[in-house]
């Protein structure tokens, strides 16, 4: 049989594999043709939302750590009018499928941005983006507490025409369980793993390295811990699509994502690096695939097995 | 932009810092002074983010067409990792990169002043202006003698040239922002340019500011991608009309911009993080005289 990378995500069907994660291909009108093959992408997620667009924290933004990438640029967008007007043409014209990261810092924000995006032309899909501060909880994030959560996943679910994605961060109280709460609310899928919470420190001046003390850790140094949520949460419920994100680098990274469970990657600190990062993933998946003698990605889906069990201990 | 795939011709020491030439004609051409490169670290180490450095030279004739050179201080794993690069290795290089300097139109007489490797996007700058048939001078600073860049090249580039280091080890003893006013008045400067620390580009700033000489500044900001996609590397500026400021990324909007226009006491934290536009407005700031 022929091979083919493309995967269905319980009806969203998407030519490969391989997304753009949040925030890290501009807004949208701004990604440089020349650099970023956007093509050959399964779909980009947007930068994440607001609705009046917010200018972000102050500098420095972000910190180089040990095999990882702190940032804390605070959602800096142009809000979703001018997102529509200028960026999501351009984007469109790509014809790659758009994927809306819906942020906010109220309930009520939350819905007008899911409700001016999720009937555009080119979006097939709504991110909801969960570690905004919340205005109602003294700037907790929202993904905090799990009623206060699954208020906002539920409020999006139930107007978007199209299937909304709840991404959530690895230490919220028993990831597998908000999984759950989330999907009850909703949800048609899950992105997993929002950046990790991580301080960088300059000691030889006594302070922190970014403007806001705590960033998001993103990089190869968060693979693991995106692995064993994607892992928990897919085992806990097989038949919800997971987008599986956390420091994608190469073929075999998206590959072991595959096998935890996880129904397409999204690669976001590479991108950032080599511009092409996504096209050689793909080819990754599809050396590797060959090599098994395997003809489409959703033949990994959770195949991992464990070591140690079922004489599989050598 | 472009990206692609660079041979090293040349990397050396060069005083204090180290400068690599390398052979990229498809960025060598359209460089343009103020432009930078960027390139990308070794895989498989513990840093992952490219590096980004402006242009100090770039050859689209003679013997060396089709090369460009770029130098910087090694400090961090990865400006040490390229300390040690060698002749006839590759690098993936994508450039050129952000705004370049504009070039006045009418205005004749440029001041170029610069701090440390600072100095060499602005050494570039001087060549392309001299070409224009601009008068070029030059004030050149460092903390200490081998810190400053290329001292002896300067003569060949600028009609005068003063050179200042703070504990005096060569030419006048100060900061470039000291001598800033004399130098500016002797040279009847119509135009200021500039790359320097923060602070020194704040008070150049303010003297072109209470002065009334347009001046352009190439600002350095912690970067990520260096393309415009992440919104790491960003800067207060005040918009055209002055109804308010937007956080301008240097890689892409910048990294020159006009200095009237920065919001510097908002950029270097001395103020309130979130200022509200004042009621009136942000002062006006004239246009580029070009």
């Amino acid at each position: 049989m022929k091979q083919s990378l493309a995967v269905d995500l319980g009806g969203l069907r998407l030519a490969n594999p391989v997304l753009a994660a949040s925030g890290c291909l501009g807004v949208g009108a701004d990604v440089p043709a020349s650099l970023v093959d956007v093509h050959r992408l399964g779909a980009v997620v947007t930068r994440s939302l607001t609705y009046a667009g917010s200018k972000g924290w102050p500098t420095p933004r972000a910190a180089e750590t040990s095999s990882g990438v702190l940032s804390a640029v605070g959602t800096q967008n142009p809000g979703v009018q001018a997102f529509l007007a200028h960026d999501l043409p351009r984007l469109r014209k790509g014809g790659v499928p758009l994927i809306a990261s819906v942020a906010g810092s109220s309930l009520n924000e939350y819905v007008n941005v899911a409700g001016a995006l999720h009937l555009q032309e080119g979006i097939v899909g709504l991110e909801v983006y969960l570690s905004c501060p919340d205005d109602e909880r003294e700037g907790e994030p929202f993904y905090g507490r799990i009623e206060r959560l699954t208020e906002i996943v539920g409020a999006v679910a139930r107007l978007s025409r199209v299937p909304v994605f709840a991404k959530l961060p690895a230490f919220v109280p028993g990831i597998v369980e908000t999984a759950q709460a989330c999907v009850r609310a909703g949800a048609f899928g899950l992105t997993l793993i929002d950046a990790v919470p991580a301080l960088a420190v300059d000691a030889e001046r006594l302070r922190t390295k970014t403007a806001m003390p705590v960033g998001g850790l993103s990089g190869p140094a968060i693979k693991p811990i995106a692995l064993a949520a994607v892992y928990r949460v897919a085992r806990a419920m097989p038949h919800v699509p997971v987008l599986g994100v956390g420091g994608v680098t190469t073929g075999e990274d998206a590959i072991e994502f595959l096998l935890a469970g996880a129904w397409a990657v999204q690669v976001g600190t590479a991108m950032l690096v080599d511009p092409s990062a996504h096209v050689e993933i793909a080819r990754g998946i599809a050396e590797y695939l060959r090599a098994k003698g395997l003809t489409s990605p959703e033949d990994l889906r959770g195949r991992l097995r464990v070591r140690g069990q079922n004489g599989d201990g050598a | 932009m472009k990206r692609v795939r660079a041979e090293v011709l040349s990397a050396r020491r060069l005083g204090a810092y180290h400068s690599i030439t390398l052979v990229a004609p498809e960025v060598a051409e359209r460089v343009r002074p103020g432009q930078f490169v960027s390139i990308a670290m070794p895989t498989g180490r513990t840093f992952l983010l490219r590096r980004h450095f402006s242009v100090h030279q770039a050859s689209r004739r003679g013997g060396w067409a089709g090369t460009l050179e770029f130098v910087f201080d090694p400090r961090g794993p990865g400006t040490e990792w390229l300390s040690e690069v060698r002749a006839h290795r590759f690098l993936d290089v994508i450039g050129p990169l952000g705004k370049p300097f504009a070039y006045p139109a009418k205005l004749n007489a440029c001041l170029l002043v610069s701090e440390g490797h600072g100095s060499a996007p602005l050494y570039f700058l001087a060549q392309e202006l001299r070409e224009r048939g601009k008068r070029v001078d030059m004030l050149v600073g460092a903390e200490t003698q081998d810190r400053v860049f290329k001292p002896i090249e300067t003569k060949r580039l600028a009609q005068s040239i003063v050179l200042a280091t703070e504990d005096g080890t060569l030419g006048e003893q100060g900061s470039v922002l000291d001598l800033l006013p004399q130098v500016v008045e002797s040279t009847g400067a119509q135009v200021v340019y500039a790359a320097a620390r923060r602070s020194t580009l704040r008070g150049i700033a303010e003297f072109c500011g209470a002065n009334r000489i347009p001046s352009q500044v190439a600002l350095e900001e912690q970067m990520a991608c260096g393309t415009g996609l992440c919104f790491v590397c960003t800067v207060p500026v005040i918009r055209k009309d002055g109804s308010g400021y937007d956080n301008l990324r240097v890689c892409t909007e910048g990294p020159v911009f006009n200095s009237a226009r920065v919001l510097w006491e908002l950029w270097m934290g001395d103020q309130p993080r979130l200022t509200p536009t004042p009621p009136e407005g942000f002062p006006v700031a004239r246009s580029w005289p070009g």
